[in-house]
């Protein structure tokens, strides 16, 4: 019989199997493994079914949240995941990195009182599972309208795009700078957070619609947009292109041997397989001692990354404090269990290097919290004299990254922000006709999710522009 | 998968290879460079496009053997396939009619050099060029040099052919007879260093290809970025070539070397395969 709302509410949060942190830092296996059935049943037990199931609206691409995690209850895990499927092609990989605390459990009635739901954890559960036992198979196709769509990078905006088109029955091919699919999440999030062959998969469930994926073609180099319209045909683009270009300080001795930007470091290992050399002959020098500089997403994977390659010291200079990091919080955590010495409120200011123009130490600003300015934001202000200077032969910049110009500059009247990005309107339409956009880049560095729920919204938009096209007679 | 249609053995050490590649062929500017992973476990390295036919659907690469990379590419057989080619890259050379043009290959770089030669020539220059290397054995694309310049220069650094000496000797000579506009110097960083700092008095325009390591080649990992003019460039989006004389040289010669260890290990393991296989494994 199932139980009522108030002794639901008493079950407490199940955790997953987390590998332990002394055990971790010497591989790069992941580090949850999520639940197990016993778990997820125990889980879904404690969804109160709500009439207003609010988690909806907190998930951009408004999963029917409520209604699969009753299947998984339900022991119904095909039904699950198709359900989640319709609204979301990439759960795998969402259920791993979306920010759901800030996202659909923010709001999860559970979390008024108690901790709320792992909806994360049980759509990860639904999406492994099903990959486990081999029992995909594609949702069904519409017939073909007869209208191509080109989709220029391979990321999870990219991909969404790619599955949304080819189920409305268009001929569909994403065209792809590197010789692997999967944008940031093969080349950027470590393997010990989103294992490659999860990313994989989800790729071959792309092509499982009859997309095609071109690989090592840069579309502004290698083809133009012009070209892909008026010589291979092509009724609609959609740009999934990312913010893929490393920002720098600018501060003296950037230049120096074993300075890394955090791309350089997760494209090494990641896409590289660096970690692997000498098998894989890409190699990577992480010296004994490694400052990692930022405090979003990817500086916690670059240390974290740092960390496993074995040197003795793996330190993060950030210059806020430790609430004002953009990092997940779960991945802040793992970094601290995993020993990476947080030096706080520190800002770099110098990279000192030695006789043969290798790093040697970084100089810092130690900083405190200023008064709240007009939005009650403390700004970090330097302590005036107080400056720190580690020793270290290795150093990671990791504190954002913008939109890579190629395309821009390649292709003619489409508009962009001075920030690079490429602008659109709520639909996601540029403004150049038949164009489309959508996740990194147009919105600067944002999330795997948000650039999901872009595709959706852009791919409703083309597919009516594409309808509208069809019926007017063309000159 | 990239098919190699042809292989010329130019120098010890060094090969001509023409790969299929039909939508770079159409594309490739003189100057353009592409990114290469010879085998799925392979390295991202990037090789100039020599020339291109875009009715075989192909281009030509001259790889000189240096480290493991450059070894599997060389050792690469009419009919074998390379895993991946993307490109073209790079910004194309500034081509136009300067009037006279000094076009200088050291090594290797003359590979890089030729198309630029060539695309000069055709643009209407009075075209001198200078190529050199250790020994005559190892000078390459002779005869292909000849054939886009109006005066040709061979050295040979123990002067088993040609002038005896390095490019820049014969440089010396030439700048005050000839009066170039323009300087374009290919080579190995000291070789284009010693160029700059010949042309900077005399106030020459002078082109260097940078050869910093790169990855993707797209701007999207930093690892190519070099200082110009005290400005960070990254070489595989803003270059490979950029004014000789703003160019920060002493920092990339020490950039370059950062995998050095790692590159001798891989290299070292690469020519005993047969020995020691799986097991070896690289401290940091
Ligand atoms: C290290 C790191 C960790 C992160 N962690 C998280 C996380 O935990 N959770 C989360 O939600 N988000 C995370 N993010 C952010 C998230 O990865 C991005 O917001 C998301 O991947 C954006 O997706 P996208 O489809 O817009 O583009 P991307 O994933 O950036 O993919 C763009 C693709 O386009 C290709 N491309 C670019 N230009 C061209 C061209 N001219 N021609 C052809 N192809 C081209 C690129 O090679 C790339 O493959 C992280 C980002 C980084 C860098
Ligand atoms: C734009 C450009 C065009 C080039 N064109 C040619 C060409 O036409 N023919 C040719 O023979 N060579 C060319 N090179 C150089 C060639 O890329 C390197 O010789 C090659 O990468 C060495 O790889 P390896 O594994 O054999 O040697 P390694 O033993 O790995 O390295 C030897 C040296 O090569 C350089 N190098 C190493 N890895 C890279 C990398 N990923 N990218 C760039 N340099 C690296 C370093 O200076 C290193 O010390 C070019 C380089 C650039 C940047
Ligand atoms: S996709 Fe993300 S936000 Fe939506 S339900 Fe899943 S974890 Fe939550
Ligand atoms: S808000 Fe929480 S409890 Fe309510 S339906 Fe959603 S997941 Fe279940
Ligand atoms: S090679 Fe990566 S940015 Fe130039």
């Amino acid at each position: 019989m199932p139980l009522k709302p108030a002794e639901r509410m008493k079950i407490p949060r199940n955790q997953p199997l987390i590998q332990p942190a002394d055990d971790r830092i010497q591989n790069f296996q992941e580090v949850s493994e999520g639940f197990d059935v016993t778990r997820a049943s125990e889980e879904a037990l404690r969804c109160l079914e709500c009439v207003d199931p609010v988690c909806m609206h907190g998930c951009p691409v408004e999963i029917d949240i409520r209604e699969f995690i009753r299947l998984i209850y339900k022991k119904d895990y095909q039904g699950a995941i198709s359900k989640i499927r319709e609204s979301n092609y990439l759960p795998s990989i969402c259920g791993r990195v979306c920010p759901q605390e800030s996202l659909c459990e923010a709001v999860c009635l559970v979390g008024k009182k108690h901790e709320p739901v792992a909806i994360g954890k049980l759509e990860r559960f639904v999406a492994d599972y099903e990959r486990n036992n081999g029992k995909f198979s594609p949702p069904e196709i519409a017939k073909s309208k007869g209208q191509k769509v080109a989709v220029v990078g391979s990321g999870p905006g990219g991909l969404t795009v790619a599955a949304e088109m080819a189920q409305m029955g268009y001929d569909v091919t994403i065209y792809e700078a590197l010789h692997e699919a999967g944008g940031v999440l093969k080349y950027g999030i470590p393997e010990f957070r989103l294992p490659k062959h999860i990313v994989d998969a989800e790729v071959d469930r792309v092509k499982a619609l009859g997309v095609k994926i071109e690989t090592n073609v840069i579309i502004g180099r290698t083809l133009t947009i012009d070209e892909l319209f008026d010589e291979d045909g092509y009724d609609a683009v959609y740009l999934g292109t990312g913010a893929g270009s490393p920002k720098f300080l600018n501060i003296p001795g950037e230049n120096l041997s074993g300075v890394y930007s955090a791309s350089e470091l997760l494209t090494r290992v990641n896409l590289m397989k660096a970690y692997k050399f000498p098998e894989y002959d890409t190699p990577l020098k992480i010296g004994k001692r490694v400052a990692v500089i930022g405090g979003g997403d990817t500086a916690m994977d670059a240390v974290r990354t740092s960390k496993r390659l074995g040197p003795e010291e793996t330190i993060l200079l950030y210059r806020r404090s430790r609430e004002q990091m953009p990092a997940r919080e779960e991945e802040v955590h793992h970094a601290e269990e995993e020993g990476i010495n947080f030096q706080l409120l520190t800002n770099p200011i110098r990279i000192h290097g030695d006789e043969d123009g290798w790093v040697k130490a970084i100089e810092c600003q130690r900083m405190q919290l200023g008064e709240p300015d007009d939005e009650g934001r403390r700004r970090p202000v330097p302590i005036e004299g107080e400056t720190v200077t580690f020793e270290v032969d290795t150093v990671v910049v990791a504190i954002g990254q913008s939109p890579n110009p190629i395309i821009q500059h390649t292709t003619p009247g489409l508009e962009t922000t001075d920030w690079g990005t490429i602008v659109v309107d709520e639909n996601g339409a540029t403004t150049r006709e038949g164009i489309y956009a959508g996740g990194d880049i147009s919105r600067g560095g944002a999330t795997v999710i948000e650039a999901v729920a872009d595709g959706k919204k852009a791919s409703r938009s083309m597919d009516a522009y594409l309808a509208e096209k069809k019926v007017k007679p063309q000159d | 998968m990239y098919e190699v249609l042809n292989r010329r053995d130019l120098a010890p050490g060094i090969v001509q290879l023409e790969v299929h590649a039909p939508l770079i062929a159409k594309k490739r500017k003189p100057g353009n460079f592409v990114i290469v992973r010879p085998t799925p476990t392979g390295e991202r390295i990037p090789l100039t496009t020599v020339t291109s036919d875009s009715e075989r659907g192909s281009i030509t690469l001259i790889i000189q053997a240096i480290g493991k990379t450059t070894h599997i590419l060389n050792r690469m057989q009419k009919g074998d396939h390379l895993s991946d080619v993307v490109g073209p890259l790079g910004e194309p050379t500034p081509i136009k009619n300067y009037g006279t043009v000094i076009c200088i290959g050291g090594g290797v770089g003359t590979a890089v050099l030729y198309p630029i030669t060539k695309a000069l020539k055709e643009a209407g220059n009075r075209v001198i060029s200078i190529i050199g290397a250790q020994s005559s054995e190892l000078i390459i694309l002779e005869q292909e040099m000849k054939d886009v310049s109006d005066e040709l220069i061979v050295t040979t650094d123990d002067g088993s052919y040609g002038m005896k000496g390095f490019v820049t000797d014969a440089l010396r000579e030439i700048i005050p007879k000839e009066n170039p506009q323009s300087v374009f110097a290919m080579g190995p960083l000291p070789m284009m260093k010693a160029v700059a700092d010949m042309t900077r008095k005399p106030q020459i325009k002078t082109y260097a290809s940078l050869n910093p390591i790169m990855m993707d080649g797209t701007g999207m990992c930093g690892a190519c970025r070099v200082s110009v003019d005290g400005k960070l460039k990254f070489a595989c989006v803003d270059g490979p070539e950029f004014d000789a004389h703003a160019i920060n040289f002493d920092e990339l010669v020490s950039r370059n070397k950062t995998y050095m260890d790692q590159e001798k290990f891989a290299m070292h393991l690469f020519q005993n395969q047969k020995e020691c296989k799986a097991e070896a494994t690289y401290e940091q």
